[in-house]
């Protein structure tokens, strides 16, 4: 019988799918706590939104740095 | 740009996408591609827009006028103005807006037709800038503060002495690799998904259509409808990374002349 549980090709395939997973939340946390600062704050929108800029460039290159790897190392 | 040939099959995009055959001077160290053809006409294009909309500047600016004003505004106020301050934002407005405009130039090529690809998709230009953004913090610092500025940014005061153990191996690795490393490959990877996406969607749709039997072609749809919709999204990308980079660029600066880290 054959193996349909077998993997062919490179595992490294699936790396930028699991490399997503922790940005993601990250993202999701931080920019809905920024939403939420921004509803409850109106005024301080625009800091809080060039903050939350900065801080999802930080997160986002977790994320690309998944991509990058995938490509140099499959 | 897609490769599919006729009849073999569905190429899936590959990291070959961004090494195009040389179209001049081939084999010689002034090897020329498409990519670097785009950036050349990027540049370009870039130059007689800003020169020809402001040749005639006017106190009461018209419709090309108006438009430029609202770029530089942008810059000046959302990004420089907001992060360095109104002193320090004028003596790095220049550098920070030439920035802005090279990487959302360069970005929009990626969704221009006929360019078909952005002059920062490859590491070469993000590198560049990121080396620029580099040598001007560092110097900011070392001129604001003198050789106190390792200090200042290497031992954070206000921590309990023992730990410059754990922290100042961090910082050093922070400020003089992660920074500009993270710097160029946040655009370039960004710039190299997108256009990857696109060139996905418009070769499935490509094969889809031509090469799908039956009902096949019907699916090819979505994938079409999905790669307009990607190109807007690229535009977003482009001008959201244009933004970062520029923003980030002025917040390491602010960073190194700040008194108190």
């Amino acid at each position: 019988m054959d193996n349909y549980a077998e993997l062919t090709g490179n595992i490294a395939t699936i790396g930028y799918g699991l490399a997503t997973l922790g940005p993601g939340i990250g993202l999701g946390i931080l920019i809905g706590k920024a939403l939420e600062g921004m509803a409850r704050q109106p005024e301080v929108a625009n800091t809080l939104r060039t903050n939350m800029f900065i801080g999802v460039a930080f997160v986002e290159v977790l994320a690309l740095l998944g991509l990058i790897a995938g490509f140099l190392f499959i | 740009m897609a490769e599919t040939d006729s009849g073999s099959g569905f190429h899936a995009p590959s990291i070959s996408e961004f090494f195009p055959p040389a179209i001049f001077f081939d084999g010689t160290p002034f090897e020329f591609n498409r990519i670097q053809l785009v950036r050349v006409i990027v540049t370009v294009l870039l130059i007689l827009w800003l020169w020809l909309s402001t040749r005639h500047a006017k106190l009461v600016p018209g419709r090309a006028q108006s438009i430029v004003e609202l770029a530089l505004d942008f810059v000046r106020v959302q990004i420089v103005e907001s992060v360095l301050g109104k002193t320090a934002g004028r003596r790095y407005l220049p550098l920070l807006t030439t920035l802005f405009f090279i990487v959302l130039a360069m970005n929009f090529a990626g969704v221009i037709p006929f360019l078909n690809i952005g002059g920062t998709s490859v590491i070469g230009l993000p590198v560049v800038l990121a080396i620029i953004v580099y040598v001007t913090y560092i110097v900011a610092g070392f001129r604001k503060h003198g050789p106190g500025y390792l200090k200042i940014s290497l031992f954070p005061s206000g921590v309990p002495p023992i730990m410059y153990l754990l922290i100042t191996p961090i910082e050093i690795l922070q400020v003089f690799v992660l920074r500009p490393l993270t710097l160029a490959l946040r655009l370039l990877a960004n710039m190299m998904a997108g256009h990857l996406m696109l060139v996905l969607c418009f070769a499935a749709t490509h094969f889809l259509f031509f090469e799908g039997g039956g009902l096949i072609p019907l699916t090819g749809v979505m994938t079409l409808v999905g790669g307009f919709g990607i190109t807007l999204f690229e535009i977003f990308v482009g001008f959201l990374q244009a933004f970062i980079f520029t923003l980030l660029a002025a917040v390491y600066i602010q960073m190194s002349e700040d008194d108190a880290h």
